[in-house]
């Protein structure tokens, strides 16, 4: 998958969640949402990216990245 | 189960039902007659079975008492008063019937017949015509003043309309036309010139119906008793000797039609009376466009290829399926489970769209399935299952007659949904308030006795920030309906929404620098919107393909709870869907993360119900939607796809990205009525059937389940849903239906909102709205009366961020797109009727101060570029569009408005930004670089089509 653009739909989110004045509310909705729409081959990506450095994801969008659950199946 | 009715002609009760508590009783001819309050003496003698003759009078519009034909006696009444326009009294004594009634219809008769020329045995009305039957109710025998006296009968015929025609020389001056364009359509285009003998109907100060405001709704030529206004198809093809119920497949209204047929050949589309969202109104597109179904570009015979560069080979349907099936799995062999996967249609019906999602689910054995309502209301399935808890409309069309306020946001009610808008404009003329929301005038802010209260013409991709800024008015302002929050809403939740709201960041006066509008234009409507009544938002794409357009949903919501505007009539939140079926395509599961009903793929209960039922094991995982399916046939991940009735390289943002993925697929696989934009990256073309030729159901807008029946056999031999069994079957995973009826069984079996749903029992009721179960056997026309279907309504925080795509040096002017009456969506089926002498080209609206900058002016070759791509339409010079903003529709491939759309989306759905594209428009004098290239590829498709090999005997 093309990298910038998980990174931006993951930044989009975060953006959302932004105005949530608990943080840690923030953090959980962001991942909850990825967990729950994102297919296993995205979210393996983007937490692959977060592991060389994560360029490009705004605060938010790291820390509920940090918080995935790398998905039980590779796919191809 | 197609049931089959006789064309016995609708009953005709004369004027319109009155609802009244109170009920009158009255004699007429001898017998005790009681009716509501208010009704006519006319309409009460037919409910009783009495039918007085009758000309001018019919019971969708107000009496007018013109013709004299219904005249009766009634005991203590001077004269002979006309029963149409006389209305019931308590203890009123009638008499329908004697000799000088007798006389005096007989005169009237006679006068109208002569001056109406006598051709019954050749007019096409022979056999359906109201004047022939009441020459014959009265008895007329004779015809004392002649034929040669002064007459109409040489009066020109107008046949500028390509589906009607108006012969003046047999109308009868019966206003009944007038009236219908007036009452039943509001557009106001008829009138009555001139008075006495020299009285005319005509079109707008004179003009052919065709130059004329008429926009072909056919309401007139239904309510014409005579010839006058009649149906092309029915003069060319005589009166139909049978029709069936059925529901059109256009637009989201989901009008109920009557398919007057001879044999298996449609004779005309008649909208039915008894329709539950219609009521015996249509558009020019359900009305007449339906001779797509039997066109020439029709690809009926199975078709394969090995590579889109091959001529195509006509094969059998055997040969095409196990085809299509021996590429999935080898595919899948290769390259994973996850490697392939299906988009379901909008247009399709619901049981043809469940089956392309278990077929993914149970044969692919993924969740890689998802629908074209990713790219229109996806946002609204979010936003409103967040906030309310489930993902539809709240309300029937007809709670419309309730709302005291309307507001429309980012919807175009008279194009997009028009029938609606005709019962819209009806609520407007009685009175009730509107506010539009919408960077463009749209048609309801000023037309035939509608002007809006408030237009909030803001700057596209600011919507976030109008519904931010009423809400903080009604919160601060103290306008909020406390009471109802605090017992239906989740108290924690408004108090956390409160104080964001009422921030002064959200004050109109600190937004209208954003927005555009006026401060105290938008706290005057907001204070309407909140104590002006019921109030009711109506909503289309405008709110929904936007980076915030699930954020946008949310507001809407937000403001109906923050009002208590919502759980009962005349109120509520009201998306407007596009394609008739998008409700239903969403019900039945076609997204990747949740199974029918709106159940997540990742709840194991739901996981088992259905795996246990299918005899599979349902993946956990949410499978990709349709712009990660792109974006994963670009990375080889994602190689083969099933697509039914579905036209992607046309409707979907960033065409160049796109086609792009379907080249770099190994077997796309398309079901299709004609050789479509996706059809020309196919391997496998598979020859689908138009809604005349199978049977299913559609869901509305208002979760309006109906039926469509089918009236002539399948072109290709196969109805959609036979083709995806034979498919699944040939994947291994065998699907054992024999009716569709079958499939809506399973289906209710399978979910709570459906669970009393069946084709015996929609065949009693005519319609049924979800949810339909056992506390509400018969469907559910208001939701969340009494408490939320999530229990307590949620709000959420809707913090406004602008969208990324930003105007700048380069690209000055933002791009908002939409859609005309005429036309439907990607136009495969409108563009193959006559309806293209409406709109035979999409055309760029630009504002004159823009336009002259340029150096553009009206009909110039305008080219459109933005950071995706670049194209070329025709301008249109209006005011229609603020400066800044130019707009443009998408009806043909080769406008390529979706060259220059970007990849911009939703962030909860990735629904793509439409709406806002940042562009620059300069005068060219030719096609754009892709305009080029797209017409080569498209002419090189076409000759793979036309010379393609016939199968082999
Ligand atoms: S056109 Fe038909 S409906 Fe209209 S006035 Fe003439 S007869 Fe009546
Ligand atoms: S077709 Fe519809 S819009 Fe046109 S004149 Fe008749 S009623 Fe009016
Ligand atoms: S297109 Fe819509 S409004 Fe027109 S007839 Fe069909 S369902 Fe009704
Ligand atoms: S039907 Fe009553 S006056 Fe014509």
């Amino acid at each position: 998958m093309e990298i910038e653009r998980l990174v931006k739909m993951a930044n989009d989110i975060a953006n959302f969640f932004e105005a949530e004045p608990d943080h840690a509310e923030g953090v959980k909705s962001v991942a909850a949402h990825i967990t729950r729409f994102w297919d296993p081959r995205m979210r393996s990506a983007i937490i692959a990216h977060l592991a060389a450095g994560g360029e490009g994801l705004s605060a938010l969008a790291r820390a509920a990245v940090a918080a995935l659950v790398p998905p039980a199946r590779r796919a191809a | 189960m197609t049931q089959i009715i006789p064309t016995i002609r609708w009953k005709d009760l004369g004027t319109p039902a009155r609802v009244s508590e109170r009920e009158v009783t009255l004699e007429i001819d001898g017998m005790s007659v009681t009716v509501a309050e208010g009704s006519s003496v006319l309409r009460a003698a037919a409910e009783a079975g009495i039918s007085i003759p009758k000309l001018c009078a019919t019971d969708s519009l107000e009496a007018f008492g013109s013709c004299r034909l219904c005249v009766v006696e009634i005991e203590g009444r001077k004269g002979y008063p006309a029963s149409c326009t006389t209305p019931v009294l308590e203890g009123m004594v009638v008499n329908t019937q004697s000799n000088k009634l007798a006389d005096l219809r007989r005169g009237v008769m006679e006068l109208y017949i002569s001056d109406h020329p006598l051709d019954c045995l050749t007019c096409s009305a022979n056999g359906n015509c109201e004047l022939q039957d009441m020459a014959g109710v009265v008895g007329l025998r004779e015809v004392r003043y002649g034929y040669d006296g002064e007459n109409h009968l040489k009066a020109e015929k107008d046949t500028s309309n390509p589906y009607f025609t108006f012969d003046p020389a047999k109308c009868i001056v019966c206003s009944r036309c007038v009236r219908a364009c007036e009452e039943t359509q509001g557009t106001f285009a008829l009138t009555i010139d001139g008075r006495g003998f020299a009285s005319m109907v005509s079109a707008s100060q004179n003009e052919s119906f065709m130059d004329s405001e008429c926009v072909s709704c056919g309401a007139c030529v239904q309510a014409c008793p005579t010839a006058t206004l009649m149906e092309k198809s029915v003069i060319e093809k005589g009166q139909a000797e049978h029709a069936v119920v059925t529901t059109c497949a256009y637009c989201g209204v989901g009008c109920s039609f009557r398919a007057e047929m001879k044999g298996n050949e449609v004779v005309r589309m008649v909208p039915n009376k008894d329709g539950h969202a219609n009521h015996g109104h249509s558009c020019v597109k359900g009305r007449f466009a339906f001779g797509y179904a039997t066109h020439k570009d029709r690809i009926t015979k199975p078709m394969i290829r090995h590579s889109i560069r091959d001529a195509w080979q006509e094969v059998s349907w055997e040969q095409a399926i196990g085809h299509a099936a021996s590429e999935f799995k080898r595919i899948q062999a290769q390259h994973g489970r996850d490697s392939v996967g299906g988009i379901t249609s909008s247009r399709c019906t619901n049981e043809e769209t469940y089956l392309v999602q278990k077929l993914v689910r149970a044969a692919f054995g993924n969740n890689n399935v998802d629908t074209c309502a990713r790219v229109c209301h996806s946002p609204t399935g979010y936003g409103l299952k967040a906030t309310l808890g489930e993902s539809s409309g709240t309300q029937t069309f007809d709670s419309v007659m309730k709302a005291d306020v309307i507001v429309v946001i980012g919807a175009n009610p008279t194009d997009g949904h028009p029938v609606f808008a005709s019962s819209m404009k009806r609520r407007l003329r009685q009175g009730a308030k509107l506010i539009v929301v919408d960077p463009r005038s749209i048609d309801l802010v000023r037309s035939a006795h509608v002007q809006a209260d408030h237009h909030l013409k803001l700057r596209p991709g600011t919507n976030v920030a109008v519904v931010n800024a009423m809400a903080h008015t009604i919160v601060t302002e103290g306008l909020a309906n406390d009471a109802f929050v605090a017992e239906r809403c989740d108290i924690k939740a408004f108090a956390k929404w409160k104080a964001f709201i009422a921030e002064a960041r959200n004050s109109p006066e600190t937004l209208e620098a954003i927005t555009g509008v006026p401060a105290a234009e938008m706290r005057a409507a907001a204070r309407l919107y909140a104590t002006g009544g019921n109030a009711a938002i109506y909503y289309g794409l405008g709110v929904t393909e936007h980076s915030q357009g699930s954020t946008m949903v949310i507001g809407i919501a937000n403001l109906a709870m923050l009002t208590g505007n919502i759980g009962r009539e005349g109120v509520g939140v009201n998306p407007l869907r596009g394609q008739n079926n998008v409700q239903g395509a969403c019900d039945m599961g076609s997204f990747p993360h949740e199974l029918p009903g709106y159940r997540h793929v990742s709840d194991a209960a739901t996981r088992e119900l259905f795996g246990k039922t299918w005899g599979v094991t349902i993946d956990s995982e949410p499978g990709l939607r349709i712009p990660n399916m792109l974006d994963a046939a670009l990375d080889g991940s994602f190689r083969g796809i099933y697509i039914q009735g579905e036209d992607i390289a046309q409707s979907d943002p960033d065409t160049q990205h796109v086609t792009a993925a379907l080249e770099a697929m190994e077997c796309v696989v398309v079901q299709d009525l004609f050789l479509n934009e996706t059809a020309k990256f196919a391997h496998v073309f598979l020859p689908g059937s138009s809604f005349l030729e199978k049977s299913g159901t559609f869901t509305n807008a208002e979760r309006r389940i109906s039926p469509v029946r089918k009236v002539m056999p399948a072109l290709g031999g196969k109805e959609d849903w036979e083709v995806t069994v034979m498919l699944s079957e040939a994947l291994g995973y065998p699907m054992a239906y024999k009716h569709p009826s079958e499939i809506m069984d399973e289906i209710a079996r399978l979910t709570p909102t459906f669970k009393g749903v069946s084709f015996d029992k929609l065949d009693r009721l005519g319609s049924i709205q979800w949810p339909c179960n056992d506390e509400a056997p018969e469907g559910t026309s208001t939701m969340h009366v009494g408490e939320f279907v999530r229990g307590k309504g949620l709000f959420v925080i809707t913090e406004y961020v602008p969208t990324a795509e930003r105007t700048s040096r380069k690209y000055p002017l933002i791009l908002t797109t939409g859609r005309i009456l005429s036309q439907y969506n990607v136009g495969a089926q409108t563009r193959r009727t006559e309806n293209s002498l409406w709109h035979s080209e999409d055309r760029v609206e630009i504002h004159p101060s823009d336009a002259e900058l340029r150096g553009i002016k009206d009909g110039d070759w305008a080219g459109i570029r933005s950071r995706a791509g670049e194209t070329v339409l025709r301008a249109l010079i209006t005011e229609r569009v603020q400066p800044g903003v130019v707009y443009t529709t998408f009806h043909f491939p080769e406008s390529g408005a979706n060259v220059i759309t970007t990849d911009n989306s939703d962030w909860a759905t990735n629904c793509p930004e439409f709406k806002v594209t940042a562009v620059q428009v300069e005068p060219v004098t030719q096609p754009s670089e892709w305009q080029k290239r797209f017409h080569d590829f498209s002419n090189q498709q076409l000759g793979l089509l036309e010379h393609r090999e016939p199968a082999k005997a």
